[in-house]
């Protein structure tokens, strides 16, 4: 099986460089047969990071240690809806004229149905670039500027053309997979929950194993359990295949090729 | 070899479950590997015919295990002559210990029936578990909001029964690792890897606590089994540290048991 993991951060993993902690992962990553991650979000604490040097130093951070494991890494863009136009130059500076190859994971500071997101929206159709975006459905409510899969679904309605995946498809998600269901171009990430019994199965049941993607969100979660929603599944082996690698290797195909890197 | 020190049998209120029937949960357990699971009942987490609880985890053990399961009764002290379903539990259903949900029966560990409880426990010599949560609380259903076991009072209590035996089930997501630590300090007291998170979470956590007081709980079938597996493969343990976790260090508390 060839696992793809499309949700890690250096955060939470031991070390004192970036190069330290990915190679943490690495170890890691090799005890549980994961081939390849997408790196984002670098290692701060802060959750609202501001001014944009602090996402500089974040994407920077993720670079160094995607360079330092070239096959076992790539990166991805940390950006902000309520930063558009600074959000476009780290999409230049990190993508179109750098190594990464995914913008996400979203988190800070705005929801993503917010007009801020339609120029990175766009600016990823154009590029033929994936978006993860962090959401959440929480009991008792989400924090203010916080996503929810509802959010992404508008996002996506206004731009039919986009690929985005739901970072934790609501962390409920029972009712996480019902609200993107209808909403084709909007993906179930199985990041950063406990490992309940019957997600993945609900998942593919209701939207396909096509749109199904693995992420594990480590260093904050483990591989082990965010792999075992997928491994301890029961669905055929074929739709595992897609789940843990193959979604994410034909999302990133066009932008892997235009890097000329190994799919 | 795995001693599973976490399963749970019957229905989760809110779902259905693959291998929420005893057939099905043995089975899945003997293709993992397990040799023994100690299980309770989700019944025992709302019902308040605590009695019917018990007597039917202890026929599914029996009718469905082969040995494989071993049954704990639950017990909710908030219920009238609790200290009858205890009896019953040790003299009547053999059983080797008993499992606890003080926040879904609404006590809070400095209460003083929590260590009336306790201390009888610990004279029928009966293992007893703790589930610190049964879910986590972003995800529970709106009308069933259940916080977590406040764990602060814990040690005292445990300090108030010298010779208890007591496993906390459920409990990493919430405690730090200094109030663990300081349970685990308090007495002769164990905790599993059901919901220790992180990037290689229980080779980390064997770090801040002795290894001897770590046991393999799988939390199945609420949690895929293979989380608690997987766990191991990705702790970077040596062999002999991952045969404690899974099997040696929970034999040994069994059999310290009369």
């Amino acid at each position: 099986m060839r696992i793809w993991d499309q949700h890690a951060h250096l955060g939470s993993v031991p070390g004192d460089t970036p190069e330290e902690r990915m190679a943490f992962l690495v170890k890691c990553m090799d005890r549980v047969g994961v081939e390849r991650l997408i790196l984002s979000q670098g290692y701060s604490d802060d959750r609202h990071p501001n001014p944009p040097e602090q996402f500089r130093l974040e994407n920077d951070r993720v670079m160094q240690a995607v360079k330092a494991f070239p096959g076992r890494a790539y990166g991805s863009v940390y950006l902000t809806a309520a930063l558009p136009d600074f959000s476009l130059q780290e999409l230049n500076r990190c993508i179109g004229d750098g190594p990464m190859v995914m913008i996400g994971e979203i988190e800070a500071d705005a929801r993503c149905n917010v007009a801020g997101m339609d120029p990175i929206a766009g600016w990823a159709v154009a590029n033929e670039v994936v978006i993860l975006q962090h959401e959440w459905l929480k009991n008792g409510g989400n924090e203010p500027g916080e996503s929810s899969p509802f959010d992404v679904v508008e996002l996506a309605q206004r731009h039919p053309k986009l690929q985005i995946v739901c970072a934790h498809t609501g962390g409920n998600w029972e009712l996480g997979i019902r609200a993107i269901r209808a909403t084709k171009n909007v993906y179930c990430g199985l990041a950063g929950s406990d490992p309940t019994a019957g997600y993945v199965e609900m998942a593919v049941r209701e939207l396909g194993a096509r749109r199904v993607v693995f992420g594990s969100d480590v260093g904050g979660r483990s591989f082990a359990s965010q792999i075992a929603k997928v491994e301890g599944a029961n669905i055929p082996e074929a739709d595992k295949k897609l789940i843990l690698g193959g979604n994410l290797r034909r999302l990133l195909t066009p932008m892997l090729r235009k890097k000329g890197y190994r799919v | 070899m795995i001693v599973d020190t976490n399963v749970y049998l019957s229905h989760w209120p809110f779902r259905r479950l693959e291998g929420d029937e005893p057939a099905g949960l043995a089975a899945k357990l003997r293709q993992r590997n397990v040799e023994q699971a100690w299980a309770g009942s989700f019944d025992g987490v709302l019902h308040r015919d605590m009695a019917g609880v018990n007597i039917r985890v202890a026929q599914a053990c029996r009718a469905y295990g082969q040995g494989l399961l071993v049954p704990f009764g639950s017990i909710n002290p908030k219920l009238p002559d609790w200290q009858e379903d205890v009896r019953r539990c040790q003299e009547v259903h053999k059983m080797p210990g008993i499992r606890l949900h003080p926040n879904y029966h609404g006590y809070s560990l400095d209460d003083p029936v929590f260590g009336e409880l306790l201390r009888l426990a610990t004279a029928r010599r009966l293992i007893v578990q703790l589930a610190g949560c049964m879910e986590d609380e972003r995800t529970q259903h709106p009308l069933m909001r259940v916080a977590p076991v406040d764990t602060a009072p814990l040690a005292e209590a445990v300090k108030t029964a010298p010779s208890l035996r007591l496993e906390l089930l459920n409990c990493a997501s919430h405690m730090s690792a200094e109030e663990s630590r300081a349970v685990l300090a308090a007495g002769d007291v164990y905790t599993e890897i059901s919901m220790v998170e992180g990037v290689a979470g229980v080779g980390r956590l064997v770090r801040d606590i002795p290894l001897s007081r770590l046991l393999f709980g799988s939390y199945y079938p609420f949690f895929d089994f293979e989380s608690a597996l997987l766990k191991m493969q990705e702790s970077g343990l040596d062999e002999s540290s991952q045969k404690a976790i899974c099997e040696d260090n929970a034999r040994r508390l069994m059999k310290r048991l009369p």
